[in-house]
């Protein structure tokens, strides 16, 4: 049988994979979306291997509650995108530098 | 090797590769495939800590809703890629270190005994739905969660339509309203002329 810290590295390493990203792809915008929807995978493999291991079934209602707002964050997250490429012709994060004082 | 623990190991490889190739693909539309790939095998896992119901929910949400949305919009946008991959290589010891210490902690973390020492729980039996006990305690005890979820997603949905709606300006389009209202006196004219009967006797004799 797996122990619960196989499930807890796996999820680390998930993690950890994505934060890497972050600083590799730091100028594309939709690769960085994707980096955090792989974290809030990680997140969730957490909350799943928890509410298995200690029986509790609420570890389950925060990972549907964590879809939901990932499913928005992507929506809101993608439309600002493609605002922004139409405006602008690049999602390059480094060019948008607007707001800049 | 248990058949559980194959199939654990299986898939979180699968999911931990697929993960470095959407860090590390050229293409995003690439980086898109692999993260479809990555989501599906964790819905495995999912499956194999006994829930059913979050499993199928991210086949379903994600796979379905979510990358495809995700590839829409890279294939709708005309990006180019060169500029966006340079600082790869500058940024990549920066990116490893802080991942392999992130990783290190965590493992370390981990590997410790409150976590290694969680009994591991029976299996439930057969007959034990999943996707009830999670109904049940979802529209208890969570009911207004819930809702605030369901308020969330409303927002989103405004907030995307909001966000991408555009009114180009001197396009030929029509307007419903415009079309009912309009009365007879605007598209037709009665003007008093003579009758045009020479040039068509002209015609007539030309030919």
């Amino acid at each position: 049988m797996i122990p619960l810290s196989h499930f807890l590295i796996v999820s680390a390493l998930l993690f950890s994979i994505s934060v890497a990203g972050i600083f590799l792809n730091r100028k594309n915008m939709i690769i960085l979306l994707m980096c955090i929807e792989l974290m809030l995978l990680a997140v969730n493999l957490n909350f799943i291997a928890f509410s298995h291991y200690l029986g509790d079934m609420a570890g389950q209602v925060f990972v549907f509650f964590i879809l939901t707002v990932a499913a928005a964050e992507a929506a809101i997250g993608l439309a600002i995108l493609v605002t922004v490429f139409r405006n602008r012709h690049t999602i390059n994060v480094q060019e948008l530098d607007e707001m800049k004082g | 090797m248990t058949f559980e623990q194959f199939i654990f190991y299986l898939f979180s490889a699968v999911t931990l590769f697929s993960a470095v190739g959407v860090v590390t693909a050229r293409n995003p539309v690439y980086a898109a495939l692999l993260l479809i790939l990555a989501f599906f095998s964790s819905a495995a896992t999912w499956v194999l800590l006994e829930a059913e119901f979050l499993g199928v929910v991210l086949v379903l949400v994600y796979v379905g809703a979510v990358m495809v949305l995700f590839l829409f919009v890279i294939m709708m946008l005309d990006i180019k890629l060169d500029p966006l991959r340079e600082g790869f290589i500058r940024y990549l010891p920066v990116g490893l270190v802080v991942a392999i210490a992130v990783a290190a902690e965590m493992i370390l973390v981990m590997k410790s005994k409150s976590f290694s020492d969680v009994p591991i729980p029976e299996a439930a039996p057969l007959s034990s739905s999943n996707t009830e006990a999670l109904g049940e305690i979802l529209y208890t005890e969570y009911v207004y969660p819930f809702e605030i979820a369901a308020v969330i997603l409303v927002v989103a949905i405004i907030a995307a339509i909001a966000l991408t709606l555009r009114r180009r300006k001197g396009v030929k389009k029509q307007d419903p309203g415009k079309q009912v209202r309009t009365q007879r006196a605007d598209r037709v004219k009665l003007i008093k002329m003579k009758a045009e009967v020479k040039t068509k006797m002209k015609a007539e004799k030309g030919r």
